[in-house]
């Protein structure tokens, strides 16, 4: 189309062309990646594996660095902001973290983060002058917390510093719920228990032992309490009803079982011992069996190890205990002779991998010998003290509904946290959901819509010492990862509490810190300095960045020095570079944030930078405004 | 430098090559130049020619004067050979080592000073000899390791980082390499390895003086406006005229090009390049009218990359002089030293 320039039209031409151009920009950024938002803090956090990975987000790169610097106190302190009980995690926690590891993807096994929070609340002072103090001036709110476990612990530790009137309602004579009645103490001894629980209720916590509470609506209905929160947890252990099941008393529920040998009412079982189920539960099952004299102790799985519920370290541990596990089993009957429980019978199943599915053929029946069972095979809620026209919903699972963000149930200022909110989970989940429910709970009692969540937020912050030295120790460590030393068997079988984990040495602690990548000192990028001299992609090590022109993400990830294949690790974009328009990308997924790109950056166009991720507690917003000071905008 | 050595782990989808080496297996010393030096990449660049010829780094000599650039050999191919001469004199110890050895792969890394200033006499010899040498010049147009003067490649009219303009002709080493019958000239950037790889594979396996130019910026004296050896001078000016794509003689040729835009020439061990012209009225075997384009072009200020110049009939020193091709270490000792009444009748022929 020809169109003649007059005077007249010349103004529409002009505009219509800058239109033109515009709309072809749109198009074009469209089909290509956009520039990396870093000022969001999610992008920087996700690069920090252990941390996003973490419920509670523990800033784990950095409290490495403060146990490789001596500084225990800190580094325990660190641990306790996000996730409250450092010793018993660190004996304890399922350990999201350590899958989730950049290390695990370069030399094959994540750093120990687990053992190594264990060594900041092993070697620290007396930090209890660093715990919150509750204030001498109350807020006037009062808080009922139902079940002393970890959730309601976190609450009463979030709500305590802020002025709340907290009281405690548990039904057992000490507090700290599954994690004392069900972790044996050969895995979590007492004291550490103690002494983290006794930090929250030192706080001033009202708490009434062996009070059960046995009717919510009387608790509602009393106005006492400005909220309620409900941490009950998932107490009731799953039933096998199979014949036989009634005829004998040495068929034990694991949970139950595990808490009767606590308070000392079970002291002894049987010589062959079997164990139904193969999660964490069944792990403690077997191994306490063996330190109550049971020679012969076999756990029996319904499908293969891959599939097994127990983490691979708690399986590791429990073969080291000589107990046999099996697969492919699944029980139909007890056995017994003259009322006793003589075996159980099973029926035998053949396994194949067929497309990444298991799929089980039956292959006969198999009795084994036995002098008492264990059922393990999984934890039900119960609310019985709930009554079901109070205004509370529960759904078709009988369990109650409540909003997953706020963790408010359907009846206004009653909350719910930990496995009694949404079934069982794991105790560093308990301790994040206690966060949120007290930020709802200060909410709630502070007149603030207890939806309008709290923005996190983050600083970034130089870490440049001179022309090659970093605040953080930046070279490579090619160590490998630490062995836990155990503690022989003859002296772990005799005593039901002797600690199996010693704890790390101080060398295999030194050895063990300097494997950490440093995750969170960020490589940053500026665009407008780069010269795409290529001095970082020839430097780097593991092929991490790549000038290329912009593409879709697929295409992308395809023409990368090394192709980027790991689709859940993010890819940095910059914006278009001033010389050839090319973008900068990074792959996130195998950095080492040895910081060579920013060493060999001629203009700092690279930077390696601290990131700190803020995150809102209750009543302690996450600083504002640091993101655009973070970017130096 | 750096204080930390590179890490030694790599990305787990680094490949091996036809001889099981990793690229990061060619690599050499960490470096100790400024950062952000071109010489850098062209390491990076000789370091993943080496990975995709499949040589062994023991089979290779690197060979160097004095100079920024010819510190460059320590930082790749730690298990090769080496020799780090006197200034400007690295064509003569690399005549000698490829007559003493001729099963050596030789690779010379000098740059403007080195080549163009005090040893001019050298580079022109061992290109009149045809060397089997591959020759790298780092060119930045300035003496970098004495702190920013002008080299015998700074363009005039050029400026200094203090602002001193140069008035002085440069010496093209591009065409001065072509007047001296060199037989394989090219002219690299070295911020564009998809351009330098493949002329480096070619120049490794062309029989005889291979000679490269490569414009490397030196960030720190010699990366300013008013520079022409600058990364954006260069990005700016810089012309495309020959693409080469190096075909080892195992692979068949399979990429189609359009008729007439490729010429394919065979070089002595049977393998190919295939030179992708970019400019339709360029033909890289043609030495007098390779001069002309790129001297015209040059009038007007744009600089000509690419392989330049191939002669694929080009027969080296060796060749040329009938020297014996087995090294000499591997010669039976009668062989090598006759015994003194085969010198006494050797010498009785010039009494």
């Amino acid at each position: 189309m020809k169109c003649k320039i007059t005077p007249q039209n010349m103004p529409k031409l002009v505009i219509s062309a800058f239109l033109l151009q515009h709309l072809h920009f749109v198009i074009r950024q469209n089909r290509f990646m956009r520039r990396t938002d870093v000022g969001d803090p999610d992008y920087f956090h996700k690069v920090v594996d252990c941390q996003w990975a973490c419920p509670a987000h523990t800033n784990v790169p950095e409290y490495i660095r403060l146990i490789a610097q001596g500084r225990f106190d800190d580094a325990y302190i660190v641990n306790r902001n996000s996730n409250v009980f450092p010793g018993i995690l660190g004996r304890t926690c399922d350990r999201p973290c350590e899958p989730a590891c950049r290390r695990t993807r370069v030399d094959g096994k994540a750093v120990a983060i687990c053992r190594l929070k264990r060594v900041a609340a092993d070697h620290k002072s007396d930090i209890s002058d660093r715990i919150p103090k509750a204030p001498q001036q109350k807020n006037g709110k009062k808080i009922a917390l139902i079940g002393a476990g970890p959730a309601s612990l976190t609450v009463a530790n979030d709500l305590m510093p802020l002025g709340y009137d907290v009281t405690l309602f548990e039904k057992g004579p000490q507090p700290g719920g599954l994690m004392r009645i069900n972790i044996p103490a050969f895995r979590l001894p007492e004291e550490v228990l103690d002494e983290e629980i006794g930090y929250i209720l030192d706080m001033g916590v009202d708490a009434r032992f062996n009070t059960p509470v046995e009717s919510l609506k009387e608790v509602l209905d009393s106005k006492e309490y400005d909220a309620v929160f409900v941490g009950t947890g998932a107490p009731k252990g799953k039933e096998l009803i199979l014949p036989g099941r009634y005829d004998t008393d040495q068929i034990f529920i694991g949970i139950e079982w595990l808490e009767s040998i606590h308070f000392g009412h079970i002291n002894s079982i049987g010589k062959r011992v079997l164990i139904i189920g193969v999660g964490n539960t069944a792990m403690d099952c077997c191994r306490s069996s063996k330190r109550l004299g049971a020679e012969d102790v076999k756990v029996v799985a319904r499908k293969t190890r891959k599939y097994f519920k127990a983490s691979p370290w708690e399986l590791e541990d429990a073969e080291e205990e000589q107990v046999e596990i099996l697969e492919n089993l699944s029980p139909v009957r007890f056995v017994l002779e003259d009322g006793k429980l003589v075996g159980l019978e099973f029926d035998k199943f053949t396994s194949e991998e067929i497309n990444g599915k298991l799929v089980q053929e039956p292959a006969g029946r198999v009795t084994l010998d036995c002098d008492s069972v264990i059922l393990a095979i999984g934890q039900e809620n119960s609310f019985p003290f709930i009554e079901r026209e109070i205004g509370l919903e529960f759904d078709k699972w009988d369990m109650p509904v409540v909003d997953k963000t706020t963790f408010m149930s359907t009846r206004e200022g009653v909350f719910f946290g930990g496995d009694s909110a949404f079934g069982p989970a794991n105790i560093i989940w308990a301790v994040e959901q206690g966060h949120q429910a007290a930020i709802s709970i200060h909410q709630y009692c502070q007149g603030v819509p207890i939806d309008q969540r709290p923005p996190k937020g983050m600083t970034l912050a130089n870490t440049k010492m001179g022309l090659h030295e970093w605040a953080y120790s930046n070279d490579y460590d090619p160590s490998k990862r630490q062995k836990m030393i155990h503690i022989d068997l003859p002296t772990r079988f005799s005593n039901m509490t002797v600690e199996v984990e010693k704890g790390f040495t101080d060398e295999q602690t030194r050895a063990e810190v300097q494997r950490c990548l440093n995750c969170d000192i960020q490589t940053a990028f500026t665009d407008s300095a780069c010269i795409e001299c290529d001095a970082c992609i020839d430097i780097c090590p593991v092929d991490c960045l790549t000038m290329t022109p912009n593409a879709e993400e697929p295409e992308l990830r395809q023409h990368l020095k090394a192709p980027a294949e790991q689709l859940d690790q993010a890819l940095f974009v910059s914006g278009p570079l001033k010389q050839t328009g090319r973008v900068m990308v990074k792959d996130e997924n195998i950095c080492l944030h040895c910081g060579l790109c920013a060493e060999r950056c001629p203009t700092f166009a690279w930077d390696m930078k601290r990131f700190v991720l803020h995150l809102p507690h209750a009543g302690a917003p996450a600083p504002v405004g640091t993101v655009r000071e973070a970017l130096g905008a | 430098m750096s204080y930390i050595a590179k890490p030694k782990v790599h990305h787990p989808a680094l490949k091996p090559n036809a001889i099981g080496l990793t690229r990061r297996d060619y690599e050499g010393a960490i470096t100790t130049l400024c950062a952000g030096c071109g010489h850098d990449s062209i390491t990076a660049a000789i370091i993943q020619a080496f990975w995709e010829l499949d040589i062994e780094p023991y089979k290779v000599a690197k060979l160097s004067g004095i100079g920024c650039s010819s510190k460059t050999p320590a930082y790749f191919l730690r298990e090769a050979h080496g020799f780090n001469s006197v200034h400007g004199r690295m064509p003569s110890i690399s005549t000698g080592a490829g007559a003493a050895n001729g099963d050596l792969i030789m690779i010379g890394v000098s740059g403007d000073g080195d080549s163009l200033s005090i040893g001019l006499g050298q580079l022109s010899h061992a290109i009149r000899r045809n060397v089997n040498l591959l020759y790298v010049l780092e060119n930045n147009g300035v003496y970098g390791l004495t702190k920013g003067q002008f080299s015998a490649s700074a363009d005039p009219g050029s400026t200094s980082k203090k602002g001193e303009t140069n008035t002085m002709a440069a010496i093209d080493s591009v065409l001065l390499a072509l007047t001296l019958g060199a037989t394989f000239v090219a002219r690299s950037f070295s911020g564009d390895k998809e351009q330098l790889v493949p002329i480096l594979k070619a120049g490794l396996k062309h029989s005889g003086f291979a000679f490269i130019d490569v414009i490397s910026p030196c960030v720190t004296f010699n990366d300013h406006e008013g520079s022409t050896k600058a990364y954006a001078y260069t990005r700016e000016h810089q012309i495309p005229i020959v693409q080469a794509d190096y075909v080892p003689h195992r692979d068949e040729i399979t990429t189609a090009y359009d008729p007439g835009a490729v010429q394919t020439v065979t070089l002595h061990d049977g393998s190919s390049v295939n030179l992708r012209k970019i400019a339709e009225d360029y033909d890289p075997t043609d030495r007098d009218r390779a001069y002309s384009f790129i001297r015209d072009h040059q009038a007007r200020g744009e600089v000509c990359t690419g392989l330049l110049y191939i002669d694929p009939t080009s027969s080296d020193m060796m060749e040329q002089n009938d020297v014996v091709p087995a090294p000499l270490y591997n010669l039976p000792y009668e062989n090598l030293c006759p015994g003194s009444t085969e010198l006494e009748k050797l010498q009785a022929r010039y009494r």
